[in-house]
Formats: structure tokens, sequence, C-alpha cells
């Protein structure tokens, strides 16, 4: 089961004077239970990208195949589709309207026509798998904090019990520690609950930290499409792209251009710190 | 001389019902005392709702003291007969661009700020073309702003804020929503400000990576003011800011990493260049070393 892209293009007013090509031909599969992070500058198409995973934009060309079937075939279910590749946009918490917690993570179940009782029971669920306590339910959105906020919008997306997640740039504008805990909770979805995600970032120390895939957007195209090790090797082409690799990468590089043999696919700092260490015989190199 | 002075600075910010009774009182700053010399580059940290973004906006009037007092440029912010000699002072930039942006062309949107106050024209176009200059968008002035990337747009709002020739800019957050590219620019553009035209700069910022070149690194924690020292300072007091729910540089949490490891390295590296000149010596004769 996944989700495909194939020959995917979009081209922004076509046959106008400003036509503009946001997507070209790009070509992916993401399988269940995969964690993918996509990266590009602004204006590369990712959020182009993104809208057409759930049906929000329909492609010029090409084609999203979904389980193996075509989204653009008549008849096929949009709105269900939207309930399973569930998006989380850019500043979610815009979009909490509700007078208290609950009833705004209620607002999707609801919509879906099931009984009170399945609904509560799901944003219950909801709100607990993104760890919100319990005490606030009733509180209104709007006297939370940033990173509380947004976890109601994250709940709300939950309720509707999708099979994949896309989130825009969840930690933009969160202090360090609502970005660790947003992106733990991101990753116990995906680990313990299998649900595939997809997140979008421009926090290179972010992505290297918790995902499995990078995918690199450039001018409409694929232009990377691999494991974090891979990708920031080439890190010298993603800075061209307006990109970067993690501080980390660039540490590593120059000490092997300075002549010491670290691994050159390190990405995070725990990696870096067990290699470092084991080149100095202070044990415990191996363990990451 | 001191541009900027609070003293015994509160603010809270107040709910009210229906009849307008008050419900909540939640303060934000808390006697909070602070002075910032002339044409220095301070970088402000703090977890999401510690108080430093109500302390901006105490900067340019936008809040004004609950108790205690600031002084901007020795004018106190509450005289509302010098609030716009304050607002000229203390220019601010904010963390969306697309929120600060209201010209169809560039050049226009840059014009806004001093036509509003009454500048003569040739005035106007001479502070424009200065302005677009040190933000680096000359090239840029006869575009829309809705045509450039997120790094650009904010360098337009920062040459509207010069425009008025202001001592101080004040930018809350001014990169978390641009590409690592858009941060370059921007960060190289306020350095440079704050180098060539002496301008003070009061950066919030929650990459900690921004506040390595400042000249002083305030932190904020429950409307205080918790740390206050040099960036090699405060970065070398990790386990500390990680209990304020901040983080450190890469190189900095690196080196830490390895001091806990027990390799000897010293204390308060920030940069990579530095972590790397650090760590040579002590590789140099391992196995498979050169």
């Amino acid at each position: 089961m996944s989700i495909k892209a194939v020959d995917l293009t979009y081209t922004y007013g076509a046959g106008t004077a400003f036509e503009q090509r946001a997507l070209r031909g790009v070509n992916f599969e993401i399988k269940d239970g995969e964690f993918v992070g996509l990266i590009g500058h602004t204006g590369s198409g990712k959020s182009t990208l993104i809208q057409h995973l759930n049906g929000l934009l329909k492609a010029t060309g090409g084609d999203i195949l979904y389980h193996g079937e075509s989204i653009y075939q008549e008849g096929y279910n949009l709105r269900a589709l939207r309930g399973k590749v569930g998006l989380v946009f850019q500043y979610p918490e815009y979009q909490l309207f509700e007078t208290d917690v609950f009833s705004d993570v209620c607002f999707g179940p609801r919509n879906l026509g099931l009984s009170q009782e399945e609904i509560e029971k799901r944003a219950r669920h909801a709100l607990r798998l993104v760890g919100f306590p319990e005490k606030l339910y009733g509180k209104s959105p709007f006297e939370l904090s940033g990173g509380q906020k947004r976890r109601v919008a994250i709940a709300g997306v939950l309720a509707m019990r999708p099979e994949m997640m896309i989130l825009d740039e969840p930690t933009a504008g969160l202090d360090p520690k609502g970005r660790d805990e947003i992106l733990g909770q991101i990753e116990r979805l995906n680990r313990q609950h299998g649900l595939t995600i997809l997140l979008v970032s421009h926090s290179m120390e972010d992505v290297a930290r918790y995902v499995d895939r990078i995918m690199v957007m450039n001018h409409g195209e694929l232009a990377f499409d691999g494991a974090p090790r891979e990708v920031f090797r080439h890190y010298r082409e993603l800075e061209a792209m307006g990109l970067a690799a993690p501080q980390i990468t660039y540490i590593v590089q120059e000490l092997r251009e300075r002549g010491v043999p670290v691994d050159d696919s390190i990405t995070t700092v725990k990696e870096a710190a067990a290699a470092i260490l084991g080149l100095l015989g202070k044990g415990g190199g191996e363990e990451t | 001389m001191n541009i900027i002075k609070a003293v015994n600075l509160v603010f809270d910010y107040i709910r009210r019902d229906e009849d307008d009774k008050v419900e909540e009182v939640s303060r934000a700053l808390d006697h909070l005392n602070l002075e910032i010399e002339e044409g220095s580059f301070v970088a402000v940290l703090g977890h999401n709702g510690s108080g430093k973004s109500t302390l901006a906006k105490q900067i340019n009037g936008i809040l004004l003291p609950t108790e205690g007092t600031v002084w901007i440029s020795e004018m106190d912010t509450a005289d509302e007969n010098l609030l716009w000699e304050v607002r000229k002072t203390a220019g601010m930039v904010f963390q969306n661009p697309d929120n600060q942006i209201i010209g169809n062309v560039v050049e226009e949107d840059v014009a806004f700020g001093p036509e509003n106050i009454g500048v003569p024209t040739p005035e106007i176009w001479r502070r424009v073309d200065e302005s677009l200059r040190a933000t680096g968008m000359a090239m840029y002035r006869k575009r829309s702003p809705n045509r450039l990337s997120g790094g650009q747009k904010q360098r337009v709002a920062i040459a509207g804020v010069l425009a008025m020739k202001p001592r101080c800019i004040v930018l809350d957050e001014p990169t978390a929503m641009l590409d690592p590219n858009g941060r370059r620019e921007v960060i190289r553009t306020i350095r440079e400000l704050n180098r060539a035209e002496n301008i003070t700069i009061l950066l919030i910022t929650h990459y900690m990576e921004e506040a390595i070149d400042a000249d002083r690194v305030i932190v904020v924690d429950g409307g205080k003011i918790v740390m206050d020292d040099v960036p090699r300072q405060i970065f070398s007091r990790v386990e500390e800011l990680k209990r304020y729910s901040l983080d450190v540089p890469q190189a900095t949490e690196l080196a830490w990493e390895l001091r806990q490891g027990g390799v000897d390295l010293p204390d308060g590296i920030l940069r990579r260049e530095e972590l790397v000149e650090a760590l040579l010596p002590l590789l140099k004769g391992r196995k498979g070393c050169q």
C-alpha cells in the first residue's frame, strides 16, 4: 500500500501571461509506514506538491495513485481520500475556531457523520496521542501556548484517523523544547502507530534527526530522493539550491579534509560524538 | 549611551468578561530591568511564552508598561507626545513578511513609512535608494513583492523600517518562516546594518546559531532576564540553557557531548571551525589519522 506520483506536472495560470510550471514530471512512491522529509527552498514546489497528495490541487499532467488507484478517475471519492491523507498546514493554530479545545478536535469526525460517542472517543484518543493534558480540554484554544495550540490542531487532523499525515513546517516559530516535543510525538505516531509521515521542513538538523528518507525539491523537480546520509553528502549541490546540510555535516567534512577518517555519512550530533569518541579510544563508539 | 533603558518593567495581560470585569491577569513581564548600549547587537532568547515578544513590543510603544518605565533614547514611551518620535527611533520587523508588506511595487512599499510622516519627496527617494542598497534589494526595486522569496520579502520589510531612519531595530523572529538561504540573507543584512550604520539591533530568535555573532545574549524566562552575557559565556552553560527550554548551536552541543565522554576540550566552543581546531591536536597520531 502506498501513495505514488507518476510524471506529476502542474502549471499555474496555464495559457496566460503568468504561466508558471510549479511541478515538472515528479515521480516517487511513499510506502505505508515510511517517515519521509521534504525539503526545498521557498518556491521550489513543495507546497504545490503536498496539495496534490490529498487532491486539493488537480495535476495538469500525470497521475496520483493511492493504494494503486488513480485519484483522478471518474467517481473517485476525494472526500474519503482527504480523511485518509491528513494535511496539517503551516501555522495550523490559525485554523482553530471552536470555543474549547475538545469541540475543536471533534469538528472533523463530526463532519464524517459518526455517532456522538464515536466522535468523542476519537477526539479523546487524538488528544492523548499528541500528549495534550486532559485538564485543559475545556480551555479556549486561544488561551494556550504556541506549542499547545499546535498540538490541538494536529489532534484535529488525527481525529479523522488518517493513514498518512503531511505536516507543513509543524515547528516553525516554536522554541527548541516545543520543537523537540512536537517532533518526538510525530516520531511516536510513526514508530508506534504506523502512521505514514511526510514532514516538510526548513530545518536540516530536524530532518537529519528524525526521517528515514529525504526528498529534495528544486525548481519543480525532485532533485534527490534517498536516506539522509546519502542526500546530505551532496551538501555542495544542496547549497547551490539555497539549502544546506546540518551543521554537523560540515564539521565532519572539515575533519575529513584535515585527514581525520570520520564516516562522511554522519548527520547528527549523537553519531558524530560516538564516532569521535571511538577514534579517541574513549569507547562506546559503536552505539547509535 | 543607552538607547534602551527599562526600569522595573511590569506588563500584565488583562482579560475582561462581557461586563468589563477583570477575569484573569497574567503577568508577562515581571519587574524587568534592562539597559542596551547604542550600536550594540543583542540577541534575545527565551521559550514561547517567556515574555520576549512582549518585551519587544514595549520598545516601540506598541504596548505600554503596567508598572515601571521604558526609555528609548531618553524618551519615556508612555508619554503620548513622544510616541511618534519613539517609533521613529525604534523600528520593528515581525516574523511573517507577508503581514508587513503593503505596496504593489518594492520601492513604493519602502517609501510608505517616510511618506506617512510627511518627509519631502526628494528626501523620500533618497531614503528609499539608501535603504534598498543597504539591504541588497536595489535590483528588485521595480518588482512586485509577491514575486519575491521569503528572505527577499523580509529584506524589503527591513528596508521599509530603515527608510524611517531608526537608531534601533527590533526583530521578532525574522527568520522563523524562511528557508536556509533566506535565513542567511536576513542575518547577513542585519549584521551589516549594525556594523556599517551603527544601528542598534535587538534580535529575538529561536535559532541558537543566529545568536553566536551578537555582542551580548539575553535569556528571558518568566518575564525576567535570567542570563545576560557574551555568547561564549552563555553557550558554555549548556545544562542551564536546556532548563530554560533552549538549546545550543550544534558545534557547542557536540563539544559538550565529547566533554561528557571525557575529552579535554575548552569551554564555550561556538563555531564549527573552533571545534575542528580544538579536536585536531587530540586526533593527530591516532589510528588512521594523518
